[in-house]
């Protein structure tokens, strides 16, 4: 039968098994938010750009991640990033952390291509003009890109960017799969050891719960304001 | 990453039937628990949708609490809590295969997002549409059933493309909960045979033709319902 009584949840229980969990989670987030949107970015360009070769590289990058699953792009890295690259680029705490160090990895690069396809939209929806007016300007390409388009593309696209990261942030459950330590992995693993292993599920799911609706309000105010502004 | 061998498709499991077969099997399952899921989230998600576009506080205020609820809280989690925790809570349900579990949760999972389209769908509508339909004498559920939700639903119907395509990719979660889908086939295989990247590839090939599959069905299915009138329609 459930038993409802979470009292075994002290802050010395939730200090050392759920803290370092989240503290994980919320660096995943961040640290592939950033590469993802990054390297997102730089496909979103080449999607663009008027080489058609470079157009059929980025179209085959997106395209296969996007009609995988997470799970299976999670199993794929873990399975070919040889052993060695986690050494070689943190020495013994990459030895002993290879499933963390993975699911950032991996994370980034499917990331990359969900922000791309919203890049590329942001791109698209700066008026032609504009790009003309840079030019017209002795603006190179690059110039124009990095100061003209990019800049109003990415304003654009920011409440949609930052609700992909709050997807990008439930998603990082995932890694549950490579028995990476993570938020969820933190109460699990408190589950077992109090022998709750059922129960720990609710306040794990409200704390999700908590974090991504608030997340999704400030975006929703954040995206009113940025339409006054316009 | 192991051995590369595709002959192993074709040694016996140990179990009377070869890898192959498994493969096929484990394709049969994410593709009947994400059509299962497809359907009760195209049902529950338009209920949710409508409930949301009502003129009644209450009603949409539920709609809007569901949404939010199934759409903040990770599917991983929701899988195990209707694994786990729900069972114990409705007895009967003890009884009940994974299959159906995760067919359930994937399928409320889903209709937070089909609802936020379906309710998307029926705001596009005009409101001098709802007023005329009213104004004829049709009740509330006459107007929604001839009136906005035969626009409303072809409107949604190009986003539902992507929904099925999510859901299909969202179904792998069902592994984590003991169904037999195709991620459980590839890591369960790969152990046996010691040949992980041979079976990975079995099944991203199966999820490729998959999206492709419906990639051409949806667009034969948008092209059969168009609305006449619209943007791009005949």
């Amino acid at each position: 039968m459930l038993n409802l009584d979470f009292s075994f949840l002290t802050w010395a229980v939730i200090k050392s098994n759920i803290v370092p969990g989240l503290l994980y989670s919320l660096q995943l987030t961040l640290v592939t938010m950033v590469g993802g949107i990054l390297l997102g970015t730089f496909v979103a360009l080449m999607r663009l750009s008027s080489k058609p070769w470079l157009q059929r590289v980025a179209a085959v990058y997106v395209d296969t991640l996007r009609s995988i699953p997470l799970l299976m792009v999670i199993l794929w890295f873990y399975l070919l990033i040889p052993t060695g690259f986690y050494a070689a680029i943190a020495g013994s705490y990459g030895v002993d952390h290879r499933p963390e160090l993975a699911a950032v990895i991996t994370f980034t690069f499917f990331e990359a291509a969900y922000y791309a396809e919203i890049m590329r939209a942001g791109i698209q929806s700066v008026p032609r003009g504009q790009v003309y007016a840079g030019y017209a300007v002795g603006m190179t390409y690059a110039q124009c890109m990095r100061l003209v388009v990019l800049p109003q593309a990415f304003r654009n696209m920011l409440p949609v960017l930052l609700t992909q990261t709050i997807v990008l942030f439930q998603d990082t459950s995932l890694v549950y799969a490579i028995g990476a330590y993570d938020f969820l992995k933190g109460f699990l693993t408190v589950g077992q050891i109090y022998n709750r292993p059922d129960e720990v599920l609710l306040p794990a799911a409200a704390c999700y719960f908590v974090i991504s609706f608030s997340l999704s309000m400030l975006v929703r105010r954040l995206q009113s304001r940025i339409q006054i502004i316009r | 990453m192991g051995k590369w061998d595709w002959q192993v498709f074709f040694q016996d499991t140990g179990g009377g039937q070869t890898y192959l077969q498994w493969l096929m099997s484990a394709w049969g399952w994410t593709l009947s628990v994400a059509l299962l899921a497809l359907v009760i989230a195209l049902v529950v998600g338009s209920l949710i949708g409508i409930l949301r576009t009502v003129p009644s506080k209450a009603l949409s205020m539920f709609g809007e609490a569901w949404t939010e609820l199934f759409r903040n809280v990770p599917i991983l989690i929701q899988l195990l809590i209707w694994y786990h925790l729900v069972p114990e809570v409705v007895p009967p349900l003890k009884a009940v295969s994974p299959v159906v579990l995760a067919c359930i949760g994937l399928g409320l999972f889903t209709s937070a997002r089909i609802g936020q389209q379906v309710k998307a769908g029926i705001s596009t509508i005009p409101k001098g549409q709802r007023y005329a339909g009213l104004a004829m004498g049709l009740t509330l559920a006459q107007t929604y059933r001839f009136v906005l939700l035969p626009v409303a639903l072809r409107v949604v119907l190009p986003t539902l493309t992507s929904e099925s395509m999510n859901i299909i990719k969202n179904s792998s979660v069902a592994y984590a909960i003991g169904v037999v889908e195709m991620i459980s086939f590839a890591t369960q295989a790969g152990e046996e045979t010691s040949m992980h990247g041979t079976m990975y590839m079995g099944a991203t090939i199966l999820y490729f033709i998959s999206a492709f599959a419906i990639n051409r069905l949806a667009a034969v299915v948008e092209k059969r319902t168009r609305l006449a009138g619209a943007l791009g329609g005949k």
